[in-house]
């Protein structure tokens, strides 16, 4: 028989720190610590997220059954250890890097994990109560436990975690089996990452840009990856030809030969973006959805499941996860809407409760992660009175009125902040912490990116579309509700190219209007859907019904509200600094809503300076 | 004491007492380049240790 059981899982030290609360099975809670000190991709302690998650939960740290961390470090620490004897003395540059991070810390993490607990409560149990699970059995856990099915293939990819880079499992009922890996060095997401780097990105949070620079260029280069650094068997496992790689043992992805098999430079960042890199960006595209389309192929022949579970930083690649799904070798797949190593701490726990503790399984039919709005909210009160004390000038509305209002707002083309109810866990803003506008005005994706968010003009926009009315405008017959598939916008809503427009090349293909919704309409036609349901976020949805009621669309953009390099806001005073920084016009929180025009002058801040960008 | 004793541990269920040698090498010239030491950022490459 099933029995209570509460299990904090915790991901830190190496980026993207989290802490998630699982209550006899259920995630009652989830949050980044990056939200609340304002630091992208925090990897320190958590302690933040921890105390976020344990009052949510009515809960101390003593109350806890147990607290489990989403990797194990000496198995990590072997890795490294290994790696360096293999390749010595070539590794010393990054050896001597390593070394003392480990010496002084890392080695000792269950000792430094314990104080820190400690330290929120003392009458935490360090010694008894605190576990480690491996990296790539959170991730796989974070995948299959939450997703709507009672069995299914489980497939993760990542940069890397102690070895494994790749899982192969699956699951059924409370029992997840790995069945297959592939380990370290040779890594699909660190493959990315090397032409992240290349084409003058950030790794590890600039490969977004690539996917989204990919449609841009032609995969002329996709043979010369495949000839020179990838080999990719039939079954979708692959081996990196390590020599022009510099990860192993310096401090750089990719080393000089990289650079001459292309014949071009790295790209410096925010250099100009060269034709070149973004033929390089479709061909690594190209080579990555290969690489996941045949791991999937074969890990539907050989489970014969019909449903598949995705997680690991390469699981937000949603470019391959469209045609995953639609490669039709699985009737449905499910992602792990925080599918990096934030989502490693909902793992970890759920992989506790059904694993270590054998506790039974009953798949949720939509999924268990509750639209992914587990993070904080605030009461209308606590609003009002943070906004006040920020020196904000607001209006606080029936709701119905404010939805008027905010709908009224949209249609003036206007981009508005919406920020309501719980704060959404992972990577993508899903209408608790967006800023909104008109998908059908033309000027809009060069505005939100330029003036609002302050990021590359190449970058696309999300459209979020009310459920019930996706397949009228996008080739998607299933719900998205965590952005992480790609469709195409359907062939009615597009609109005819002028003459001569069809040799239009790079960021030349942005000035054309392609479709009823350009500002969410990449230049393939494609779009990173949001469906929108009403069981999970009413107040977004019946935003939606009424900018629909006034203008036939069901459809905005939602971008996250931050600018470039800030995380997404967690308070409403966050918002409003944001508001106050960048050209967005209007703003809900909550039943208040802000005009730009109406605010005080002297709390207007030059806002884009002041985070590094990403 | 605790972390030496579950690094044992780990290598016996791990079979690589091979490794032991290496790390009492690695610790301890860990321990001089941390004298040495500036920064552990290393910002161009994937946060692989």
């Amino acid at each position: 028989m099933d029995r209570s059981l509460r299990v904090l899982g915790i991901s830190a030290y190496y980026h993207d720190s989290a802490a998630a609360l699982v209550d006899n099975g259920d995630i009652v809670a989830a949050a980044q610590e990056e939200r609340f000190t304002r630091r992208k991709h925090d990897s320190g302690f958590p302690k933040n997220a921890i105390q976020y998650c344990l009052a949510e939960a009515g809960l101390r740290l003593g109350d806890l059954n147990y607290v489990v961390f989403y990797d194990k470090p000496f198995l990590k620490f072997e890795r490294l250890l290994e790696t360096y004897t293999a390749i010595a003395p070539q590794g010393f540059p990054s050896f001597q890097k390593a070394l003392p991070v480990w010496i002084k810390e890392k080695l000792f993490q269950r000792d430094i994990l314990r104080t820190e607990l400690q330290a929120i409560d003392n009458n935490f149990d360090g010694r008894n109560r605190l576990l480690f699970s491996e990296h790539h059995l959170s991730h796989a856990a974070s995948a299959f436990f939450p997703s709507p099915f009672a069995e299914a293939a489980v497939l993760t990819l990542d940069g890397v975690g102690e070895w494994a880079t790749t899982s192969l499992a699956v699951g059924r009922g409370n029992s997840l089996t790995v069945l297959k890996e592939i380990n370290f060095p040779h890594s699909l997401g660190l493959l990315y990452s090397a032409f992240t780097y290349y084409a003058g990105f950030k790794v590890n949070s600039g490969e977004y840009k690539l996917m989204g620079l990919a449609p841009y260029g032609t995969p002329r280069y996709a043979d010369l990856i495949r000839d020179n650094l990838i080999d990719i068997k039939a079954d979708g496992s692959f081996r990196l030809n390590m020599a022009f790689f510099g990860y192993l043992g310096s401090l750089r992805m990719i080393n000089k030969r990289f650079e001459r098999l292309f014949g071009l430079k790295a790209r410096r960042p925010e250099h100009p973006v060269d034709p070149r890199h973004m033929d390089i960006a479709a061909s690594i595209q190209a080579v990555t959805e290969e690489v996941m389309i045949r791991l999937s192929r074969s890990i539907a022949a050989e489970t014969g499941q019909r449903h598949l579970c995705l997680a690991g930083g390469v699981a937000l690649n949603c470019v391959a996860n469209g045609k995953i799904l639609r490669d039709g070798r699985f009737d449905d797949i499910w992602i792990q809407p925080a599918a990096g190593d934030a989502g490693g701490a909902i793992g970890a726990a759920l992989a506790v409760h059904h694993l270590h503790a054998d506790q039974s399984r009953i798949a949720v039919p939509t999924d268990a992660m509750r639209g992914a709005y587990l993070g904080p909210e605030f009461s209308q009160r606590d609003i009002e009175d943070r906004l006040t004390r920020a020196g904000a000038r607001f209006t606080t509305l029936q709701p119905e009125r404010l939805l008027t209002t905010a709908t009224e707002s949209l249609v003036d083309q206007e981009a508005l902040g919406w920020f309501q109810r719980r704060m959404e866990f992972g990577p993508r803003a899903l209408g608790a912490r967006s800023i909104v506008a008109d998908a059908r005005s033309s000027s809009m994706q060069s505005v939100l990116n330029l003036k609002v968010k302050f990021r590359e003009s190449f970058r696309p926009f999300a459209p979020s579309v009310l459920a019930e009315d996706c397949r009228d405008w996008f080739a998607l017959d299933r719900p998205s509700p965590y952005m992480l598939l790609v469709a195409e916008v359907c062939d009615s809503k597009r609109l005819p190219l002028p003459q001569g427009t069809e040799q239009f090349t790079g960021l030349d293909k942005l000035k054309l209007q392609r479709s009823l919704v350009p500002a969410v309409t990449h230049v393939d036609y494609s779009a990173r859907v949001q469906t929108v349901h009403e069981e999970t976020n009413p107040k977004y949805h019946r935003l939606l019904s009424l900018f629909k009621a006034k203008t036939g669309c069901p459809v905005l953009v939602n971008t996250s509200f931050n600018v470039r390099g800030e995380p997404i806001v967690c308070t409403p005073e966050d918002a409003f600094h944001c508001f106050m920084g960048t050209e967005m016009d209007t703003l809900a929180i909550g039943d208040s809503f802000l005009r730009k025009g109406e605010q005080d002058p002297a709390l207007l801040q030059t806002y884009q300076d002041k985070f590094t960008p990403d | 004491m605790d972390t030496l004793r579950e690094l044992w541990a780990f290598l016996k269920v791990r079979k690589k007492f091979w490794l032991l040698p290496i790390i009492v090498i690695s610790i301890m010239l860990g321990g001089l380049l941390i004298f040495a030491q500036t920064s552990a950022l290393a910002p161009l490459i994937y946060t692989l240790f």
